[in-house]
């Protein structure tokens, strides 16, 4: 198959297939029905569609919002700009799609034999590689997922200029304030895990985390770098705006921020790209410290705890000219970051029903005074270890 | 100047690890997540969502529970009804029309030649069948008054409350 054709296909599982479909179902089943559980409610569940008498989780409602949205007046209220107000909703939205680009599911597909060095813990692919399970190969992924990421800040900012209302420049101001402020956290709680790995290519540091120290503990990020992983995850929900990091929408002082003068799929838009940047972010924590689509003690030939070995069934079983073993590692590893994803976004969700909102000072005392202290601590700590050691 | 009553409200001071939210967050979320499996949970009887899904999980209605009225029949299916007007007489909403007819059978004196029941104006306080001497009127069909879309349609007549009727325990007219 001709790369492109290959780059059509990976673009269109991850994005349309993966993101989309998570980062929408979530509007429904993150929002609606995991909020009803936990609020003793049984959430929306009345829509039925082609008369099949079963709520079916209540995704009717969702297709019916989809098209309710679509079906409603688009209005531009008078003496916005027209130009950016249109624009902004598609700079929130891009750049949580665009960020994928750089995200691994799975290592290189290696076209030949596997070995796999038990001293470094590392796989020597013995073939040609073929990079089928990330968009992009880049050996600065982490830049780039960080440069995509901040773009956001100006759709939201944008928004809120162009709107012409006092609410959504509010917001505006506040959001921009807002992920500028923790954007200074995420890059230098980051920083410690850059001088651990010592590289920026998004695969690599996935390689590197199935190492095992001593032999048994795998060397997640998380396990070499456990405050970083709080500080991340923290300032990466207040990177989503979302609650308890929701001062940009704050509904109760600013009506609905920069999102006030929105309506039908401009409105929608924002919203996805709100979610669809939980999706991102819980993915970046998955790559970074929970090892991405490392499964412990799995490596290309199987399982491995210590010195004992044990093959995938199917290890000798030729399938389509590969190993039929490999195979069920490469799904095994592809569904471990999936499943890392869903969970990481499970949580982020869990949070923001758990914890009252914050008042805007807060933020800021919390990002500015606690937050990048506390990174800074980090690095400085990490880069003192790695002298050391 | 008045003594100024001073309270002295004793602060709860917040040690590091709590300042840190850390483990008060921990403890919030102990909760949500025990209310989302709590919920989650396949066997019904253990969540603690109280919503009844009402068209497809109905409760069972209790035994008097007073319902949409019905006519009772004599055993060859004619209406019960003495029209006695004791029905008519006794409901303080005045729902209840009645013309009275003479009946071809010497035994029964009358009968209701009309026999309307204006469910809109019902207000299903239960008179009625207490105060009929012969068991003809019963409120016991367990049935809602339906919506109605045009107020005639709530004008119940005879023969539709007969319809919903049935034969009655006790003797009619009773011992002579």
């Amino acid at each position: 198959m001709p790369d492109i054709v290959i780059n059509l296909i990976k673009i269109v599982c991850i994005v349309f297939g993966f993101v989309m479909g998570l980062a929408s179902l979530m509007t429904l089943l993150g929002d609606r029905k995991q909020s009803a559980a936990i609020q003793n409610r049984v959430g929306p569940n009345r829509a039925r569609l082609f008369g099949i008498p079963f709520a079916l989780l209540g995704l009717p409602h969702f297709i019916a919002d989809g098209i309710k949205m679509v079906l409603k007046e688009n209005i531009v209220p008078d003496g916005a700009h027209r130009g950016l107000h249109m624009l902004a909703p598609g700079l929130v939205f891009m750049p949580a799609l665009l960020g994928w680009a750089g995200v691994p599911f799975m290592d290189m597909y290696c076209d030949g034999t596997v070995v796999v060095d038990t001293t470094t813990w590392r796989e020597v692919c013995e073939g040609t590689q073929h990079n089928y399970f990330q968009i992009m190969n880049m050996n600065a992924g982490l830049l780039y997922a960080f440069a995509v990421a901040s773009i956001s800040v100006y759709g939201a900012a944008i928004a809120g200029w162009a709107s012409n209302s006092n609410y959504s420049l509010l917001g505006g101001l506040r959001s921009s304030a807002q992920m500028i402020s923790y954007e200074v956290t995420m890059g230098i709680s980051l920083a410690g895990c850059i001088m651990i790995y010592g590289t920026l290519d998004l695969n690599e540091m996935v390689r590197q985390q199935g190492y095992l120290i001593g032999g048994w503990l795998p060397m997640w990020g998380i396990v070499v770098q456990p405050l970083a992983f709080f500080l991340f995850f923290l300032a990466g929900m207040a990177e989503t705006k979302r609650a308890p990091f929701d001062l940009p929408e704050g509904e109760s002082e600013i009506v609905a921020g920069y999102i006030t003068e929105y309506s039908s799929m401009k409105f929608a838009i924002m919203q996805l790209g709100e979610y669809a940047a939980t999706v991102f972010i819980g993915a970046l924590i998955a790559l970074l410290f929970l090892g991405g689509w490392q499964v412990p003690f799995l490596y290309a030939d199987g399982f491995r705890f210590g010195s004992t070995h044990i093959a995938m069934p199917g290890a000798g079983i030729e399938v389509l000219g590969t190993n039929l073993g490999y195979l069920l590692v490469i799904a095994l590893r592809v569904l471990a970051m999936c499943t890392k994803i869903v969970v990481l976004v499970w949580l982020q969700f869990m949070m923001r029903w758990t914890l009252p909102r914050f008042r805007y000072d807060q933020v800021m005392v919390l990002g500015w005074k606690i937050l990048l202290p506390l990174s800074l601590a980090n690095l400085v700590v990490t880069a003192i270890l790695l002298a050391i050691f | 100047m008045g003594n100024v009553q001073v309270k002295n409200v004793v602060r709860h001071n917040q040690g590091l690890w709590e300042k840190s939210y850390i483990p008060e967050i921990a403890k919030g979320l102990k909760i949500t997540m025990q209310h989302f499996f709590r919920n989650l949970s396949p066997n019904k009887e253990n969540r603690t969502t109280f919503t009844r899904q009402y068209p497809e999980e109905q409760i069972p209605y209790p035994e008097r529970y007073r319902g949409l009225h019905r006519l009772m029949l004599r055993e060859d299916g004619q209406v019960r009804c003495v029209a006695c007007m004791c029905c008519s007489t006794i409901c303080p909403a005045n729902c209840i029309h009645i013309e009275a007819a003479e009946h071809d059978d010497p035994d029964i004196e009358k009968y209701p030649r009309v026999f309307v029941i204006d469910e809109l104006r019902c207000i299903v306080c239960g008179l009625c069948v207490e105060a009929c001497p012969c068991d003809a009127i019963r409120m016991d069909t367990g049935v809602h008054v339906h919506p109605y879309t045009d107020r005639a349609e709530a004008f119940l007549d005879r023969n539709l409350l007969m319809e919903l009727g049935g034969l009655s325990m006790a003797v009619q007219g009773g011992e002579r």
